[in-house]
C-alpha cells in the first residue's frame, strides 16, 4: 500500500472518533434532560456544568478531526 | 469530465492573503502585512463597538437595542457571579470582551456575504488567533494566582483530601491537566469553527458537481445536500454561540481556581 492511501485510510479511521464523541455529547445532554425532567426546579442551576461536560466530551471528538486533518494535509 | 472541473477546495477559504503592505512591512524579519484575517478582526471590533455604542444611552426605560446590550452584559455578569463569586466582578470587562469578540467573529464569518461577492473570513478558525486568546486567559490566571496566593498557588495541584500515599502521583496529573488548559481552550474553538466551515464547503461541492452532471443527479443528490446545508447553517449559528459561551465559561472556571484555589 502506498503512503497516500495509508494516510487517507488513517484519516477515515480517525472519523470513527468523531462518531464516538457524538455518542458522548448525546449522553451528556440526554442525561441532563432525563434528570431535568425529574426535578425541573434544579435544572437551571446546573446549566454551567452541562456545558462543561459538553465541552469536555466534544473536545475529544474534535481531536479526532485534528488527527484526520494532520494526516491529510500535514503528514508527509 | 465536466463535473471534475467543478471541484471545490474546502480548505481554500482559510487561506490568509495579504491585502496590502506585503513589500517592506517587516518587524524583526516577520512580515506584518495587513491580511484578510486582520481585516475581519478589525470589522468584528468595529461592529462590536457600534453594537455597544448603540446600547449605552443609559435610558431609564431601555429600548430594544439597549435591552439587547444589557442582556449580554447581564449574562456575563451572572456567569461570573455563579462561577467565581463576588471576587469575579472585576473580571467582567475581560470576559465580556472575550465572549463578545468570539461571538461576533464567529457569526460574521457565517454571514452569506458571498452573494454580494465579499468573502467573509472567520478569524476564529485559525489556531494563531484562538491561541493568543487562550494564552491571554491563561496568563491572567497565572498572574492572578501568584499575585493573590504567592507560592501557595501550587496547592492547586494537591486537591483537598488527597491520601498521603498518592502524593507522588496526583500533583503530576493535576499539573498536566493544568498545562493542557490553554491548548484545549484554543483547539476547541478553532476546530469547531473550522469543521463547520469545511462541512458546508464539502456539501456545496456536492450540490455543484451533482447539478453539473444532469437533472437526475441534481434531484437525487443536489437538492437533499442543499436542504442539509440550510440545516447545518442553523446548527453552525448554534455552535457559534455555544463555543463563545464555552470559552467564556471555562476561562471563568480557571479564574475561579486562581481566585479561590480549590
Amino acid at each position: 500500500m502506498d503512503a497516500t492511501a495509508a494516510k487517507l485510510i488513517g484519516a477515515g479511521l480517525a472519523a470513527i472518533g468523531a462518531g464516538i464523541a457524538a455518542i458522548g455529547v448525546g449522553n451528556v445532554f440526554g442525561s441532563f434532560l432525563e434528570s431535568a425532567l425529574r426535578n425541573p426546579g434544579a435544572a437551571d442551576g446546573q446549566q454551567g456544568r452541562l456545558f462543561i461536560g459538553f465541552a469536555a466530551a466534544e473536545l475529544l471528538g474534535l481531536l479526532s478531526f485534528v488527527v484526520a486533518m494532520i494526516l491529510i494535509f500535514v503528514a508527509k | 469530465m465536466a463535473a471534475e472541473q467543478g471541484n471545490v477546495d474546502p480548505m481554500h477559504q482559510f487561506s490568509i492573503e495579504p491585502l496590502f503592505g506585503t513589500d517592506h512591512w517587516q518587524i524583526a524579519g516577520h512580515n506584518i502585512a495587513f491580511t484578510n484575517s486582520a481585516l475581519w478582526m478589525a470589522i468584528t471590533t468595529v461592529v462590536l463597538w457600534l453594537f455597544m455604542l448603540g446600547g449605552m444611552k443609559r435610558a431609564l426605560v431601555p429600548g430594544r437595542w439597549q435591552m439587547a446590550v444589557e442582556s449580554m452584559t447581564g449574562f456575563v455578569d451572572n456567569l461570573l457571579a455563579a462561577n467565581v463569586g463576588p471576587a469575579g466582578k472585576k473580571y467582567v470587562p475581560y470576559i465580556f470582551s472575550l465572549f463578545m469578540f468570539i461571538l461576533f467573529a464567529n457569526i460574521l464569518g457565517l454571514l452569506p456575504l458571498g452573494l454580494l461577492g465579499i468573502h467573509p473570513f472567520t478569524a476564529t478558525s485559525h489556531f494563531t488567533v484562538t491561541g493568543v486568546l487562550a494564552i491571554m486567559s491563561f496568563s491572567i490566571v497565572l498572574i492572578v494566582g501568584f499575585w493573590r496566593h504567592g507560592l501557595h498557588f501550587f496547592s492547586l495541584f494537591v486537591p483537598h483530601g488527597t491520601p498521603v500515599w498518592l502524593l507522588w502521583l496526583i500533583p503530576v496529573i493535576e499539573l498536566i491537566s493544568f498545562l493542557v488548559r490553554p491548548f484545549s481552550l484554543a483547539l476547541r474553538l478553532f476546530v469547531a469553527m473550522m469543521a463547520g466551515h469545511v462541512l458546508l464547503e464539502v456539501l456545496s461541492s456536492f450540490v455543484i458537481s451533482s447539478t453539473n452532471s444532469g437533472v437526475l443527479w441534481a434531484g437525487v443528490v443536489g437538492i437533499p445536500s442543499f436542504v442539509l446545508m440550510v440545516a447545518i447553517c442553523a446548527l453552525e449559528i448554534l455552535v457559534a454561540g455555544i463555543q463563545a459561551y464555552v470559552f467564556a465559561l471555562l476561562t471563568s472556571l480557571y479564574l475561579n481556581d486562581a481566585e479561590n484555589l480549590h
